[in-house]
């Protein structure tokens, strides 16, 4: 288990180097520099004075230095300063980081709360009314776009029913529901047919059948060990999506205009503030990957037969 | 086998329609898509404009009809590029093997690494607004997935007697790719790309709708449902008529791709 970490954690350094290279070299590619952003946002200043300000910045440097630096200073948690509001870009992104974590954590558990059952009720009654029913309505949340999702709910819920704020942060408790519930029917959808099809699969092993002949109740099968081998799969799927969760909480916060680091980074791309959506195109892979690395440790460690697999690979 | 080719017509029918509106859109619309009247603005459905008309007075149904040739034109040119392209590398890598495919594969690692829509949001703001934008963004992210699946289908077939027998007989790398590789692998690839369409439709209006895709004034869903945000209690139909044709279009795609999955993979197959 020890080894395995280990060697899982040296192959997160090329990656880690790859993904910082690339957002740096992404950002480095926008037309204007710091610099320019700058200055021309109080007026024109000639370019003397603006090449003053990079060798100050170091932006004079060759890039492969300039590069350095700047991992230097992620490493270091200085990540430079906004252009707009000129606060400490790593400050800034820590603030807002919170507030989309809280938002991500509560879909994801109205996501179980509702697809683990609807999924299991399908596949003991498969093909019966009740799985076509659900399956129709699962179809249907798979294509919704959540924008969609977002409005719809806000003008029956919040403009005509008057029943939820429309938007959030506040103290109020209630202002997350909507949010939280448009990001909910997307991915509650899907797990709700793989849970299903999971389920089913398991239903036919010859442990299930044996436990059937033995006279153990279908309920206490499905609760005792379906259920077992169903949350260890459902560790894996959240972690799966958790990537499209992260992007579909940019356009739900900027919808809801929930205070977190997806609003954070939509702002900050109209109004170019280049260092805030590095920060934020950085520290979300950071996070995805950490996340895929423990999802996989933890699957790992729940369901050891998964070792022998990753062996023969 | 005939039994799925005649249900498969089914699905084929709605988006082939689809397809032909996104096609004939132009020729059909009953007003300009762009002309704007401000004293017919925001008039909710009636006779005369049957989706009503938005704040600058342009005739909605037009605007969805013409709409449909940005959504699903740019989505399918966005699917072959990633798909096409994604695939040309993996067959590469895995055909080829040694240093070339363990370099390509590590740089789709570090693509794979990134949240997609993240990425692309980052992507579409430093290339600026544009529907072509917004399409290079969410290629640069999506072709590892489709680099990854057919390198290992290659790996798969690679060592298959045919390929052997094909390759003893004096055939090219290339003769090989395009007679022996290409039409093994094109299966599966092509199941991947029916399933996809559905996503990346809502992904490229999810990333006009930001405002990071098509710009105004042009016709695209997203964009359009973007602009009916401010008027959602007093002018509902703005937004609803587009959000519904990306509904239905994404339905349409997602079922035939479903069927499409069935047929190649009946083993898969719910139910």
């Amino acid at each position: 288990m020890g080894k395995f970490i280990g060697m899982r954690l040296l192959q997160l350094i090329p990656i880690l180097i790859g993904i910082t290279f690339l957002s740096f070299a992404l950002m480095h590619s926008a037309e204007g520099d710091a610099v320019d952003v700058f200055y021309d946002r109080s007026g024109a200043v000639a370019d003397e004075v603006k090449a003053i300000k990079r060798a100050e910045l170091g932006l004079d440097k060759p890039f492969l230095t300039q590069y350095m630096n700047w991992v230097f200073g992620i490493a270091t948690g200085n990540m430079g300063r906004s252009f707009i509001s000129n606060k400490l870009v790593f400050e800034t992104f820590a603030d807002k980081l919170p507030a989309t974590i809280e938002l991500m954590v509560i879909s994801m558990l109205f996501t179980i709360c509702i697809a683990t059952p609807l999924g299991i009720l399908a596949a003991v009654r498969q093909n019966a009314l009740t799985d076509n029913l659900i399956r129709f309505c699962s179809f249907i949340g798979n294509s919704l776009p959540n924008f969609l999702v977002a409005l719809l709910l806000i003008y029956f819920f919040a403009l005509k029913l008057n029943l939820l704020p429309i938007m959030g942060n506040a103290e109020d408790w209630k202002s997350i529901i909507l949010p939280a519930v448009t990001l909910t029917i997307s991915m509650g959808a899907k797990y709700t047919r793989q849970i299903r099809a999971i389920v089913l699969d398991e239903l036919e092993k010859p442990y299930v059948i044996g436990a059937r002949a033995r006279g153990v109740s279908e309920g206490t099968i499905l609760c005792k060990s379906v259920l077992k081998t169903v949350l260890i799969t459902i560790i894996t799927l959240l972690a799966l999506s958790i990537g499209s969760l992260l992007g579909g909480t940019a356009i739900v916060e900027s919808i809801f205009l929930w205070d977190g680091v997806g609003k954070m980074a939509v702002d900050a791309i109209l109004m170019r503030d280049y260092p805030i959506i590095q920060a934020y195109v950085i520290w979300m892979a950071i996070i995805y990957v950490v996340i895929n690395l423990s999802a996989d440790l933890l699957y790992h460690y729940l369901d050891p037969r998964i070792r022998l697999n990753r062996k023969e690979e | 086998m005939v039994k799925y080719n005649k249900s498969l017509i089914a699905f084929i029918i709605p988006v082939a329609l689809l397809l032909l509106l996104a096609i004939a859109a132009p020729y059909i619309v009953p007003y300009d898509p762009y002309a704007q009247s401000l004293h017919e603005a925001l008039l909710p459905p009636d006779t005369m404009h049957w989706l009503g008309t938005d704040r600058y007075g342009r005739d909605i149904f037009s605007r969805v009809l013409i709409g449909a040739q940005t959504t699903i034109l740019s989505s399918l040119l966005l699917l072959i590029i990633i798909a096409g392209f994604g695939s040309l590398i993996g067959i590469i890598c895995g055909y080829h093997g040694g240093q070339l495919d363990s370099i390509i594969m590590r740089i789709s690692d570090i693509f794979l690494a990134f949240p997609g829509m993240v990425f692309a949001i980052a992507v579409a703001g430093v290339l600026g607004g544009g529907i072509l934008n917004a399409v290079a963004a969410l290629a640069l992210i999506a072709w590892p997935k489709y680099a990854r699946l057919a390198r290992s289908l290659v790996l798969t077939i690679c060592h298959m007697p045919y390929m052997n027998a094909a390759r003893m007989s004096g055939t090219g790398s290339v003769g090989m790719i395009r007679h022996h590789v290409f039409p093994n692998i094109a299966g599966p690839i092509l199941v991947t790309a029916a399933l996809d369409i559905g996503t990346i439709i809502m992904e490229l209006a999810g990333l006009s709708f930001l405002g990071l895709g098509a710009m105004p004034p042009m016709a695209e869903w997203g964009s359009m449902m973007s602009n009916g945000r401010s008027m959602l209690q007093t002018a509902p139909w703005v937004i609803i008529s587009p959000g519904c044709a990306i509904f239905l279009t994404v339905a349409a795609f997602n079922l035939l791709g479903d069927k499409i999955r069935d047929m190649f993979d009946p083993k898969q197959q719910e139910g």
